[in-house]
């Protein structure tokens, strides 16, 4: 049977793409602005909590693993997985377009197949479907009984 | 940040620590599904019992406590491995190693239903993760 998505659930898929790397961009920011942090030095991390990227940026991260735990509990790992590395292509384009860095051929082409690998599973099925089992039969191990 | 040491290690001893952040990577990713897919749609506790409900129905399930583990156990290999191994090998191979591991350990143990459709995409992703490294 195919599970198809409701656009909220789109949406908590968008959520999970984008909220990694907009939160990894802004810690990123945030930490060039607060200076290098030693281990001799970890009070430097105080001094980083209150930097408003890095607060945004921790915010953000926070926010993708809720919406990563809530994709989860109704889709399959193997589809959510290529979700979270979409994330790596809107660090790509962050970097080259927000923060003007250099993007080189391998890495387009990169992106490339991480678009296509997103792709394939998009059009696939969301959620393997199981046929009742037990309520005791463990999730790890329900193959083995 | 930690740099990338200059100390020389064996390939064996590269590699042993790449393997072990993407299996403790994939152990953690693993977990974290099992605990969702038990818990049950998040979505369906969350109009039942409240945000609170579901953050409580989350946060107090041992399979989700082991995967959370697993999670800081590679975050921390990772750090021992970034300083012993060179950034552009250590984060992109780890990465890709936890990609691949994922298919695997989701069809072994989740019992998804890993099609070709799922191990091209595992693949492509993938090498796509080692490319942009580059």
């Amino acid at each position: 049977m195919k599970h198809t998505l409701s656009p909220q659930r789109y949406l908590i898929l968008l959520a999970v793409m984008l909220s990694a790397s907009v939160g990894d961009t802004l810690l990123s920011h945030g930490m060039k602005q607060v200076g290098p942090v030693s281990i001799a030095h970890l009070g430097m991390l105080l001094v980083a909590m209150r930097n408003p990227w890095v607060v945004t940026g921790i915010l953000c991260l926070l926010g993708f693993f809720a919406s990563y735990l809530t994709a989860l509990s109704w889709a399959d790992l193997t589809f959510v997985l290529p979700a979270t590395a979409f994330g790596y292509v809107v660090v790509a384009f962050l970097s080259k377009y927000w923060l003007h860095e250099a993007v080189s051929a391998y890495r387009w082409a990169g992106i490339v197949l991480i678009v296509c690998g997103v792709g394939f599973v998009a059009n696939g099925p969301s959620l393997t479907q199981h046929p009742p089992v037990d309520e005791s039969a463990d999730v790890l191990t329900g193959g083995s009984k | 940040m930690i740099a990338a040491a200059p100390v020389e290690v064996s390939v064996f001893e590269t590699w042993a620590t790449i393997l072990t952040v993407a299996a403790t990577a994939v152990a953690g990713d693993v977990l974290t599904a099992a605990a969702m897919r038990r818990i049950g749609d998040l979505d369906i506790i969350r109009a039942r019992s409240g945000l609170a409900g579901a953050v409580w129905a989350v946060v107090w399930n041992p399979l989700f406590l082991l995967g959370v583990l697993s999670m800081a156990v590679s975050f921390f290999s990772l750090l021992f491995t970034l300083s012993n191994v060179e950034v552009s090998l250590a984060a992109p191979a780890s990465a890709s190693l936890t990609f691949l591991g994922n298919a695997f350990a989701a069809k072994l143990f989740l019992k998804e239903n890993v099609d070709r459709r799922r191990w091209l995409a595992a693949l492509f992703v993938c090498a796509g993760v080692f490319l942009l490294s580059k």
